[in-house]
Parts: C-alpha cells; structure tokens; sequence
C-alpha cells in the first residue's frame, strides 16, 4: 500500500522536473573543475620552473666555456669566460665621453647600455677575479686557439698563455701540454703531490695522534690516581719515551716531505697573462688545464666529467668555492641517516602509546595539539635548544664522567654529528608521530578483533597485526621527516655544522667512528659559498651545482624508502576483494 | 526459580518441549546431555546512552548448535561479542548481568580476558584475515601461545583448512599473502583459523553471508562434524540455514529474546507470536 503510494508519488515528481536536452553547466560542475585544474597547474609551473632553474645552473656550471680576448676603445685588453650579461643606464658623465654613434645607440634603447661580466680569473696578478666592461667600449673580441685556462690549486683559475716549461730545473722543448716528457712528469708531480699529503695528513697525523693519546693517558692517571702515584709515573715515562721516539719519526717525515716538495718545485709552468705579465706555478698545483678556445666536442665532454668527479670525491678548495663537496654530502647522509635512526623508534612508540594505550581524553587531546604545534616552532628554537640541551648538559656531563682529561677542551660538550641528528630528530619527530597515528588509526578494527579473538594479548596483537599494517604509513612519516631533516641548516649551525671539516666522522683511529665530530652539510655549504665567501660571485655556479646534488641526494633517500613502502604496502595491504 | 523448573521438566520428557515464560522470553530449550556451557542471566547492554540489549535470559547446552536469528540490528552480533568479551573494545559501553562459561562468571573483577577468548573461536561477520601468509593465518592462534613445532603447525594448518573445506584450493599457494583471496576464501580462512585451536566454544557471526553454496554446505557439514564435540552458537539471517545445523535456536527482536527453544518447534510451531511473524516471513 505505502509502496504504491510512493511510487505513485515519484511518478508526479518525474513529471514536474524539468529536463534540459544539456546539462546546465553550473550543474556539472566543471568551471570548478577548471579553477581547481588551474591551481594544478600554478602549481606545478612554480616547482618545474624552480627544477629547471636549478638544474639548468646546476648541470651548465662545469661545461668548459670559451675565452675571449677583448680589446676596449682604450686600449684595454682582457681575457675571460663571459659569466653573466646585464643591461644598465650609464651615468651621465659617463655618457658624455662616449663616441657619438655609441650616444646614439643609448638613447634609442632609451637610456640603456648593455654590459658583460667577464670572468677574468688571474686573482693574484689582478686583485679581481670578475671584470664588467661595457658593450659600448668594446673595439674587439677575438677567440685566440693558444689560450689555456688553469685550475690551480691555489689563488683560482688562470687563464693566458704558456711560457715555459721547465722539467727537473732544465727548460723544456716547447710548450706543449701533451707532450709524452711533460705528461708523464705531470703525473710523477701529482703522485708526489699525493704521498706529501698522505704523510702530512695521516703519518704525520698518526703520530701526533699517539703522542696525544700518552698525554691524555697521563693527565687521566694524574686525576684518578695523583701525581705521586706508580700509575701517573708509568703513564708520564711512556709519555716521555713516545715523545722522544716520535720526534724522530717526526723528523724522518718531515724531511721526506722537504725532499718531495724540493723536487716538486723544479717542475714548473710559466704562464703569461694577457697582458704578459708572467706567473710560474709548480705542476703539482695544476689541478686541470685546457685550451677553451681550441677543444674537440669528446674533449669538452671530458673536461666537464672529470669536473663533476672531482666534485664528487674529493675535498673543497679556495674557501669551499672550488674542488669538490666529498665531506658535505658524507655529512649529510651520515647526518640523515642518524636522524632517521634516532626519529623512527622514538616517533613510532610515542605514536603507539598515544593512539594504543593511553586513555582517550582531553589530557591526551592536549599532549597531540601540542606535538602538531610543535611541527610549527622556527628551526633555529630547536638548534638553540639542541646546543643547551645535548651539547652543553649532556654532552658535558658525558665529558665530565668519560672525558675528563681531556677538559677543557670539548669532546662531545659541543656541536657535532650526534648532537645535530638528535636536534633534527626532535624538529621532525612530530611528522613521524602524526603520521604513524593516522597509519595506526587506519588498521581496520576488524583486524585487531580477529587477532584478540584468537586470543592475543593487546601487546601481541600490535605487534604481529596492527604494526605491519601500519608500517607504510610509518615509513610515509618518516620519508617527510627525512626530506625536512636533510633541507634543513638554520639549527645546524649552532649544533656542530662547520664550513670545513676535512676530518671525516669515520677514520681509521679507534673508535673508528666519531659521533662528536663536527662535519660538512650541504644545505651549510650552499649557504657558506653563495653568502659568505670572499668571492660570491665565483661561488654562484657552486650554489647550483650543490643544490642539484643536494636535491638529487633527498630525491634518492626519498626514492629508495618509497620503494620500500611500496613493498611493504603490496604486503600488508593488499586489496580486499 | 525458573530455570531450575524448566532444566528438570526438561529432562524428564525430553522429546516434547514445553513452553516456559521467564521475564518475557518463551523457552522450550531441547537439553543436551552434557550440561549447560553458557549462562546468560538478566543481561543488559547500553551503546552509550541506547540500549541494545535488554534482559537476555539465555543457556546454551554443551555440544549443541545454537542459532541466534531475528532482523537486522536487534542485537544478534551485540550479545554473540558479549559471549568473548569482544565488546570490551568499544567506548562507553556498559553491561550488567552476568554471563558464565562453565559457571565461572568472565564478566568478574579480575577474569583472566586472554585466556577466556583462548578457550573460544570466533568467525566475525565480515571476513577478516590478516596481512600474512595463509598458512600464517591459520595457526596464528598456536603462534601466540608459542607454538614453535614445524610438524603441529602443518597438521594443525592442514585439519583446519580442510574443516572450512579451502584445502583443496589453497594447499599449493599456503606462503601467498591471505589478502590475495577471494572473499569466500578469506572468510573460509577466517573459520579455519577460528578453529585451529580446538576451541570449546565456536562464535559465529553470519560466516557463510559472503559464501558460494557450494562452500556453504561445506562449512554447514563442518559445523554437523564439530556439532557434539565442540559448542556452537551461530547468528545467521538464512532460516533454512538455522533449520538445518541448530538445535535450539534463540529469536531476537529489537534488543529482547523472544522466544528461545527447540528448532523444530521454532520453525513449524513457534509459540510466540512474533516469532510466528518473522519465521513465515510476515514482518522483517
Ligand atoms: N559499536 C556500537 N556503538 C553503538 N551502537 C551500536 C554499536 N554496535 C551496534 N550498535 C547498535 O546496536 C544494535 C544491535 O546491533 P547488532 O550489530 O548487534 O545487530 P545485528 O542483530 O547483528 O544486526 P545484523 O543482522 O544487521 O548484523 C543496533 O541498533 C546498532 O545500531
Ligand atoms: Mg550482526
């Protein structure tokens, strides 16, 4: 009866409505399809665009460029990389002394001149590395095949001519870098160069370190036991005899170093600016020579892969602007890893308790507000709370209790590796918390009822049902911890980030691994070289270069946990049909 | 009082069930040999502020198949989850009465909750298998007791999965993930694991809704098989289905026990009126 009379009611419904032969665009709804695509789209304009910037810079930085020789109206000639053009409007005056057509010329691009930047380098003859000249004095510009471009070691690029070659103190035949004599002297010098740092840095380095293991032996037996006691007296004639056995050693390397270096010092290139102006420079400095104007396609290419490899491995040189960011990105991923070792168990159990244990009211609503307001506290808190709290307390006390000899000097009293992982732990931990609760709410009830049903303990049934479940959304949680832990700097100046740590977090003293060094960070090192250096202009392609590795290397540790997310999603997941 | 009156009429004329009215509940329950498992007295259940359940007066005989019918949300899966305390888990909920496994109230202060939900199987009502290997699965039970043995748990695996009639189906593929199933497989998983352990008490909540006729008879024959040894009580919507496997079966509606007795009588000649009405299918 009531289903014939609802029925019959639709019927007069069905009549009443009207009916469009199209849908009313309103209806369908698609200018708000169009707003939100367009959103999308900003969006995605804004990162892609920012990518290519970076990575445009970035993978340019080390192409070889040509070098032109330019000759101004004044006579002035200069040799350089083109770095950068601008355009600018010239002082009055200054406009005044120019050549009538150039007047013209200004006043038709309304005021405007054009200028280049010229990358000059010879610092030590010039005093300047960067060079702008106006397009208007320019009288020539040429590309002269016999010009070479150094990398030194020391003071940056030159760029000019070569001179002279001198092997063993006697003048070479020609100047020809390629040569076979000159080649193969090239390479003894570089392997000379290599042992002179292995014996500073490691032999030399070996024994200090001996003598200063005796020397903290001896003011430890001088606190624990007293000056009067057998075992300070043992401790100080040992101290005395490695002193005196080191020194020898001392000599024997130092002097072999003083060999090597005389040697060194009779393999010399003279160089002759474009000016003339003559330079000599010991081949052991030479990091990498090329003739710009003079180079094969397969040579540029490998002028440009064995820039990215020395980039790669090895140390930085001239005040981080040169050579290459091997210990920053160490740091970074030892510095990450860490974190992700420190943040993941502590995150993922206080996530446990408060979602599993504790009782479900406003004393926990509270605790949970505050953890996702803390996601909001400015980085630096957290860098000034990491230098009181683990460097000062704890890692004073630490000193105090295990490293009293050594005081007044710090061992872990200061920033270093462990303390600034335990800050970006504490600046991420409420990423993994949010993320593993809302992992662990997701585990559906009827999982935990069937595992309780069989009688398992509540403990029992987190651990063998609810955790798995809910372990691609923790691992989520702590792939977002780790992109923001791996970008972030602010905090890790105060906590133990430096602008040079040669001394790696791992050597080859006991205890092999040295969680209170002090390191690199990538992040730091973008910072320090496109902000605090003598030379930022010199330093400006290496902030693109190191952003692209710094991006590249959070891509990947984000790639690499995404793919075992996955896996563990496929596994615990699964789909339900 | 009256239950005592209506356990000795019970065993004295066995075959000709008599109608007795405690509170509002007719009962003609057909008595087993082997003693009374369950004893639900006066229970009531509060969601919150409503009421789900109201005085549930109920006994289960040991070795018999109990069947809870009645519409939908009158409180068959709420009183089944009181049996193993599974309602425990929800918030703000409140029960009084007492119930009594073996005349052991589990609803006391200090009842050991673990132990009591060892000695029962549940199948729930939508499968529910976990994210591990089927073989897992099943001898999840025998692995939180500890169970270490690669011979039991293989005998184990195997006697329960051919009690829910999935061996044939699965004994190849015993490593693949559980949730690779269909869901008839999954919940034939779900009753293999219920009854891995040897439970006494076996709880089912409508375990062949998600299940073909084929596997359906299976699992009816499995509950015949388990039927004298083990208890079972069994929610299910199929009247054919409780006419076929229980002995006694119990009519809910809307929170109260109706009529609870004999299947036969239930079926072909219910005492109450509404039971009358939902059996021959004029209400529900
Ligand atoms: N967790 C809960 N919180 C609040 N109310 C609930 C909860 N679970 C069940 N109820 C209510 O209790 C009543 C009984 O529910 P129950 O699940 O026991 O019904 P049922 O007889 O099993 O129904 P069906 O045959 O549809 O499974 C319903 O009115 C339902 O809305
Ligand atoms: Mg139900």
């Amino acid at each position: 009866m009531e289903i014939a009379a609802a029925v019959a009611s639709g019927a007069v419904a069905q009549n009443a409505r009207t009916y469009h032969r199209v849908t009313d665009l309103r209806a369908r709804g698609e200018p708000f399809t169009w707003v939100l695509g367009g959103a999308l789209c900003l969006g995605i304009v804004m990162i892609v665009g920012f990518l290519l910037l970076v990575l445009w810079n970035g993978f340019l930085t080390f192409v070889p460029r040509p070098v032109a020789v330019v000759t101004t109206t004044a006579g002035k000639v200069s040799a350089g990389e083109v770095a950068r053009t601008d355009t600018f409007r010239p002082a009055p005056d200054a406009l005044a002394k120019l050549a009538p057509d150039a007047q013209e010329k200004i006043k038709k691009a309304e005021g405007f001149a054009g200028r280049t930047l010229y990358r000059i380098g010879n610092f030590d003859l010039y005093s300047e590395d960067f060079r702008w000249i106006d397009d208007n004095e320019i009288k020539s510009t040429e590309y002269p095949k016999n010009i070479v471009y150094v990398e030194r070691q020391e003071w940056g690029p030159f760029i000019g001519t070569v001179k002279a070659i001198t092997l063993d103190g006697k003048p070479a035949e020609g100047t020809d870098f390629s040569a076979p004599a000159v080649a193969s002297a090239y390479s003894e010098a570089l392997a000379r160069g290599k042992r002179v740092r292995e014996i500073e840095r490691d032999e030399i380095g070996n024994v200090n370190h001996e003598v200063e293991r005796a020397r903290l032996a001896v003011r430890k037996a001088e606190l624990k036991s007293g000056r009067d006691s057998q075992a300070y007296k043992d401790a100080a004639a040992h101290f005395e005899q490695l002193s005196v056995d080191s020194r020898g050693e001392y000599e024997r390397l130092t002097a072999e170093v003083q060999r090597l270096r005389s040697i060194n010092d009779k393999f010399t290139v003279t160089f002759a600016e474009i000016g003339g102006r003559e330079k000599t420079v010991p081949m052991v400095n030479i990091v990498r020579a090329y003739m710009p104007n003079d180079l094969s396609f397969a040579q540029k290419v490998g002028v440009y892969f064995s820039r990215w490899g020395e980039f790669l491995i090895s140390e930085p040189r001239e005040a981080n602007t040169e050579g290459g960011v091997f210990p920053a990105i160490f740091g970074t991923l030892a510095m990450t890893l860490l974190m992700v070792i420190a943040v993941a168990p502590f995150g993922v159990m206080t996530a446990l308790y408060l979602r599993e244990y504790a009782k479900q009211g406003r004393l926990v609503a509270f605790v949970r507000i505050s953890v996702n307001n803390l996601a909001g506290v400015p980085s630096i808190v957290y860098g000034v709370f990491g230098l009181g709290f683990f460097a000062y307390v704890i890692g004073g006390s630490i000193d105090q209790l295990f490293y009293p000899e050594r005081l007044p000097n710090p061992t872990f009293g200061t920033g270093g590796l462990l303390w600034a992982s335990l800050t970006l732990a504490l600046l991420t931990v409420p990423v993994v918390i949010v993320a593993t609760e809302e992992a662990l709410a997701a585990v559906p009830r009827s999982m935990r009822e069937g595992s309780l049903a069989c009688g398992a303990s509540k403990w029992q049934t987190i651990r063998n049902i609810v955790m798995p479940r809910a372990l691609p959304g923790v691992m989520t949680g702590i792939i977002l911890a780790m992109a923001r832990g791996a970008g972030e700097v602010a905090p890790l100046m105060l906590v133990g980030v430096v602008k040079l740590a040669p001394e790696l977090p791992i050597d080859g003293h006991f205890p092999y691994v040295h969680l209170e060094r002090s390191f690199m960070h990538l992040g730091f090192h973008i910072f320090d070289v496109g902000f605090q250096s003598r030379n930022s202009e010199a330093g400006k392609p290496m902030v693109f270069v190191t952003t692209v590795l710094l991006i590249t290397l959070v891509a990947v540790m984000n790639a690499a946990a995404i793919i075992i997310r996955n896996r563990l999603k496929r596994r615990f997941v699964g789909s339900q049909f | 009082m009256a239950l005592a009156t209506a356990t000795a009429s019970a065993s004295t004329a066995q075959p000709v069930p008599q109608s007795l009215h405690f509170d509002d509940t007719v009962v003609h329950v057909k008595r087993g040999t082997q003693g009374v498992v369950l004893d639900i007295k006066n229970l009531d259940l509060f969601y919150g502020a409503s009421q789900a359940l109201y005085g549930v007066n109920l006994t289960v005989e040991q070795g018999m198949v109990t069947a809870l019918i009645g519409p939908s949300g009158c409180g068959k899966s709420t009183l089944l989850r009181c049996i193993n305390r599974m309602n425990d888990l929800v918030d703000n909920i409140k029960i009084t009465g007492s119930l009594s496994l073996h005349g052991e109230n589990i609803y006391a202060r200090g009842a050991d909750v673990i132990a009591l939900r060892k000695r029962m199987g549940m199948v729930f009502q939508k499968p529910n298998p976990f994210p591990m290997s089927i073989f897992e699965n099943v001898v999840y039970p025998l692995r939180i007791d500890g169970v270490r043995d690669k011979n039991i748990l293989q005998e184990t695996c195997e006697r329960a999965l051919k009690g829910s009639a999935l061996w044939n189906e699965v004994k190849d593929r015993l490593d693949q993930n559980a949730l690779g199933m269909s869901g008839g497989q999954q919940q034939r998983l779900c009753i293999a694991r219920a009854i891995a352990a040897d439970p006494e008490v076996l709880l089912m909540d409508e375990p062949c809704s998600a299940l073909d006729p084929i596997a359906t008879a299976k699992v009816e024959e499995l509950i015949h098989q388990l039927s004298g040894t083990y208890t079972i009580v069994i929610v299910t919507h199929n009247m054919q289905q409780a006419a076929r496997v229980s002995d006694n079966t119990a009519f809910m509606y809307l929170g109260r026990l109706i009529e609870y007795g004999d299947t036969e009588v239930i079926f072909q000649n219910p005492l109450a009126q509404r039971t009358q009405d939902y059996v021959t299918g004029r209400f529900g």
